[in-house]
């Protein structure tokens, strides 16, 4: 790891203050993709700033049928909330599914999005049950979120506060994961919501994405039962865990899982 | 070079030294402080024998930077016996020579610890789930699994 100089501040607007004094800040969150990135030297910041002190990024809210989530709560935090398990208890599965245990103690919601690593599991969350993405300076609705590979709609220096999840009637989540790390060769967030059916596809591609043709099979029965069809390979990932055409079969197979883990 | 200065708990005792920012949890214990129990195995966030735990939650300390750690209570496995007398999660893996080459070791009593103060009757499938982060090369898991099962009935009493 090349030297950095750490900053540690108590506020969201100290943050801020000092990331844009700085040439090359990097925020830090969890760690749990940046450290290792910086230790690979992919990463070389000149000044970390940890988030982690800042009480506002912190907290599990249930409010105006909306899961409000700070952005510093760790996978577990989410994992263990009851209030969670109540409102969107597939978003517990998710968090739960994440690493392992020791990942999950210290990676958190807000690190996670604003990497956007294409296996990751919580964008298919947060595009799935159209959540909206609260920074330091605007509110930025899933679907105009995700970028692709590694990017989002994040300027330079903006910082996550919260992710507001609207309750859905009814939500699944099923992942295929990588057997070793727990990265999603692919994960499906499936949801029945007052805007319609909404399917988010993690892991299959360059970044997560809406199975829109599922989505319109599924509108007009949210059943596992109900005959979805087939996706198409162009565009998927293939790699050393599973070749396109794989992971284009596994779309379909962790749909039907999704809407039945839905009930 | 950048340093910090860093000041925590460790298994007790209040220490604080200055550093460089980039020195990892586990550098920090095991070359700053001595505590070579935890140990650097994949230096990757997936093996576990670094786990220690932070406030009381199990952690690779590998992947945590001594000053992300200032002002905490850390835990490492030299921190849980009481002198001579074996935490009941060791004595377990004692008596269930719930080992071979041992590298792995204080990692997963770390995590068995940790999942004891969560589920004081954990299932054995609860076990094996929960060891999802550690690695253990030689002896394979059954006599671990059996160790953290007796260990945590042990924690209860």
């Amino acid at each position: 790891m090349r030297e950095f100089s750490y900053h540690r501040p108590k506020s969201v607007a100290d943050a801020a203050k000092a990331f844009s004094s700085k040439s090359e800040a990097r925020y830090l969150a969890g760690g749990h993709s940046l450290l290792p990135a910086m230790k690979q030297r992919l990463n070389a910041p000149s000044d970390l700033i940890d988030l982690s002190a800042i009480k506002d990024l912190k907290g599990i809210k249930i409010a105006g049928g909306e899961v409000v989530i700070g952005a510093g709560t760790t996978h577990a935090e989410v994992a263990h909330s009851t209030e969670i398990k109540k409102a969107i208890p597939a978003l517990c599965v998710l968090a739960e599914g994440i690493g392992d245990p020791q990942v999950r103690n210290r990676g958190t919601i807000g690190g996670s999005l604003a990497n956007n690593d294409p296996a990751s599991d919580y964008p298919a969350a947060v595009l799935g049950l159209g959540a909206t993405v609260v920074t330091n300076k605007r509110e930025i609705a899933a679907d105009s979120f995700f970028k692709g590979l590694f990017e989002t709609a994040l300027e330079d220096g903006e910082i996550i506060t919260a992710v507001r999840f609207p309750i859905p009637e009814k939500a699944g989540y099923a992942k295929f994961a990588q057997p070793a790390s727990r990265f999603c060769i692919v994960g499906v967030m499936a949801a029945k919501t007052k805007s319609g059916v909404r399917v988010a596809v993690t892991g299959a591609g360059p970044g997560v994405f809406r199975a829109t043709d599922i989505e319109k099979a599924l509108a007009s029965s949210f059943s596992a039962g109900a005959s979805l069809p087939a996706v198409k390979a162009s565009g998927l990932s293939s790699d050393i865990h599973a070749g396109a055409e794989y992971r284009a079969h596994l779309v379909g197979v962790m749909a039907k899982r999704a809407v039945a883990a839905a009930g | 070079m950048s340093s910090t200065s860093v000041s925590m708990t460790v298994n007790g005792k209040s220490v604080t030294k200055e550093v460089p920012a980039r020195t990892l949890l586990v550098s920090f214990l095991r070359d700053h402080l001595g505590l070579t129990g935890t140990h650097v195995g994949c230096d990757t966030s997936q093996c576990g024998a670094c786990n220690v735990h932070i406030d009381g939650k199990c952690v690779k300390s590998c992947t945590v930077l001594a000053a992300q750690a200032d002002g905490a209570s850390v835990t490492t496995i030299e921190g849980l016996a009481k002198g001579d007398q074996l935490h009941p999660m060791q004595a377990a893996f004692k008596e269930h020579h719930a080992l071979q080459c041992g590298f792995c070791t204080p990692g997963m009593i770390m995590t068995g610890v940790a999942l004891a103060n969560e589920k004081s009757n954990p299932s054995e499938t609860e076990i094996r789930e929960y060891l999802e982060g550690n690695f253990c090369r030689c002896t394979g898991y059954h006599n671990i699994v059996k160790a953290i099962e007796t260990g945590a009935k042990a924690m209860r009493r």
